[in-house]
């Protein structure tokens, strides 16, 4: 049994949810391989070969794969797939967009965002936005997953050893292209691998007023996120939105200022540690999740909490 | 051009679903259903194509059971002019539904397939990837703006790290992101109308289909509840709870 985990990188370093995933092939048991598919990626490839764990990177090394398209990744994971019985993805839009091409193109099922493993054949996934947890069996022959990282543990990033080897690039089918991208810069954590969020929603009423919430971040390390709300409205972009179909956090602290609680919006938090609610309704339904709950102006209370902190 | 959605039958995104007490699966029997949201996103958006005069003709399908027409009026009252149900009373799995779906695809012959990322009861967020696939098709997953050109779609996609913008060479497959527009209100003359649209029921056999699903559901379960919280008076109250009790600050 030898599973394939697909890395997720930017050539330079590793991302996160990839050591989470090498966790969740641990827990399948039998040996695990490391795909890195870039384009002068060795540094990438190196981190992966110092992950515990880790049995062997392979490394697909080409221009087309500077920003990998589905298409050509997909390709590249079915020219490697007979030799595994299981291969993984993190459950991150990296790995949600071009898995499931490999799942297909092998004739198997894809089973999604797994929370925990069972057996080698049996995963636990949540279903209708987490609010129930399904068992789900595969007799499939490869098991095509991808990973929720919040519900794995980091493997560790250099006690490994693994020895490398060179695949040949699949050649770029040419069906698709990347134009450009618009990625958020910021100095905070990101969002997925945060210790403390502290998030936004309809009540900040502006872009503008989440200073008030970046003073906080700031003086808790935290990183910033929000509600599907606040990015429809515009205060934030995109890659804040935490929730069912945005990101999933489960970090130590979650603090959520002028958000309700729509059940969309809990999905993507409510595996925090401690969740604290700032919000003037009290009948909102984000207390009935809260740890500590404070009915409060977010406009007063959050300066307050930003001064009385160390 | 003809463009081809799909659309799902789900429970309605407002209900706080149950958990069956014997754990086989969850409540559905008396929950209101309807049209998975990012579906009814992807119906809109190929209205708005059609009114903008790139697309032609839209037709709207769905594979699932008899109620499964109820959703796709509701897809022929947004503005798609014809439907097709691909019936089944079998449980849908993404890998089945991409196979009947190619199949429609190879009769239709469409030039462009957009369907919802994910559906919000089994969370999937696989079938567009897999239809487009099994087609040999480009795919743009998670659009928040699709603009059509000539042979190319050029698509911005929402990604973890923010925004990123693909083109693609048509024909291809689009799943639609929460911002991608907002869905038109059904008005009543456009549901009367809808009544009076073709709507063809195919059986999976007449395909040449086979829905069985691949995985199995051993159990069902409600997740780990969380203690219940406090409320606390004032900011001064809150720092020191966190400090002292939740110990999550310093």
């Amino acid at each position: 049994m030898t599973t394939l985990v697909i890395a997720e990188h930017d050539n330079a370093a590793l991302k996160p949810s990839t050591l989470n995933t090498v966790s969740a092939a641990a827990k399948i048991g039998g040996a695990i391989h490391v795909l890195v598919a870039g384009h002068q990626c060795a540094p990438g490839a190196q981190a992966a070969a110092k992950i515990q764990g880790v049995e062997k990177v392979r490394v697909a090394d080409a221009p087309s794969y500077a920003h990998p398209m589905a298409e050509n990744l997909a390709a590249l994971v079915v020219s490697l797939a007979d030799s595994y019985s299981h291969i993984l993805a993190p459950a991150t839009t990296f790995g949600k967009n071009f898995l499931p091409r490999v799942a297909a193109l092998l004739d198997v099922a894809q089973i999604s965002e797994i929370v925990a493993v069972v057996s080698p054949d049996t995963f636990v996934r949540p279903i209708y936005a987490g609010n129930a947890l399904a068992t789900v069996k595969s007799s499939d022959r490869i098991k095509v997953i991808t990973v929720r990282a919040t519900a794995f543990e980091a493997a560790q990033p250099d006690r490994g050893s693994a020895t490398t080897e060179t695949v040949d690039a699949a050649a770029d089918g040419g069906v698709s292209r990347f134009v450009s991208q618009e990625l958020t810069k910021s100095a905070r954590p990101e969002l997925t691998a945060a210790r403390v969020i502290v998030s936004g929603g309809r009540g900040m009423g502006s872009g503008e007023n989440f200073k008030i919430l970046e003073a906080l971040a700031d003086k808790l390390g935290a990183a910033v996120g929000a509600s599907r709300a606040a990015v429809d409205s515009g205060f934030v972009p995109n890659d804040y939105q935490v929730g069912q179909t945005g990101k999933v956090v489960a970090p130590e602290l979650y603090i959520a200022v002028g958000i309700s609680g729509a059940i969309q919006h809990l999905a993507g938090m409510k595996d925090s540690k401690v969740i604290v609610a700032i919000n003037k309704d009290a009948e909102a339904p984000i207390f009935q999740i809260a740890d500590y709950g404070l009915v409060a102006d977010l406009f007063q209370a959050v300066p307050e909490l930003t001064a009385k902190l160390g | 051009m003809k463009v081809l959605v799909s659309v799902k039958r789900v429970v309605d995104f407002n209900v706080k679903v149950r958990v069956k007490a014997d754990g086989s699966g969850v409540e559905t029997g008396n929950v209101k259903m309807s049209m998975n949201p990012f579906d009814e996103i992807a119906v809109e958006e190929a209205v708005r194509l059609k009114e903008a005069g790139v697309a032609t003709e839209i037709v709207a399908v769905s594979i699932g059971p008899a109620q499964c027409q109820e959703t796709l009026r509701t897809a022929l009252a947004i503005g798609a002019d014809r439907a097709i149900l691909v019936q089944t009373s079998l449980e849908t799995q993404p890998l089945g539904v991409a196979k009947a779906l190619k199949k429609l695809v190879e009769k239709e012959a469409p030039q462009l397939v957009i369907l919802g990322k994910q559906a919000i009861d089994d969370d999937s967020n696989q079938t567009g990837q897999m239809l487009a696939a099994l087609l040999s098709w480009p795919q743009a997953t998670f659009a928040s703006k699709l603009n059509v050109a000539g042979a190319e779609a050029e698509v911005t996609r929402e990604v973890d790290g923010g925004l990123e913008t693909v083109a693609v060479k048509l024909p291809a497959v689009v799943t639609t992101d929460l911002r991608l527009n907002e869905p038109r209100y059904v008005t009543l003359p456009n549901i009367m109308k809808a009544k009076k649209k073709t709507l063809d029921v195919l059986t999976p056999e007449a395909l040449g289909v086979d829905l069985t699903p691949r995985l199995a559901t051993l159990k069902v379960e409600e997740p780990a509840k969380r203690k219940a919280g406090v409320q606390v008076k004032s900011v001064e109250e809150l720092v020191a709870k966190l400090k002292n009790e939740a110990k999550v600050i310093s």
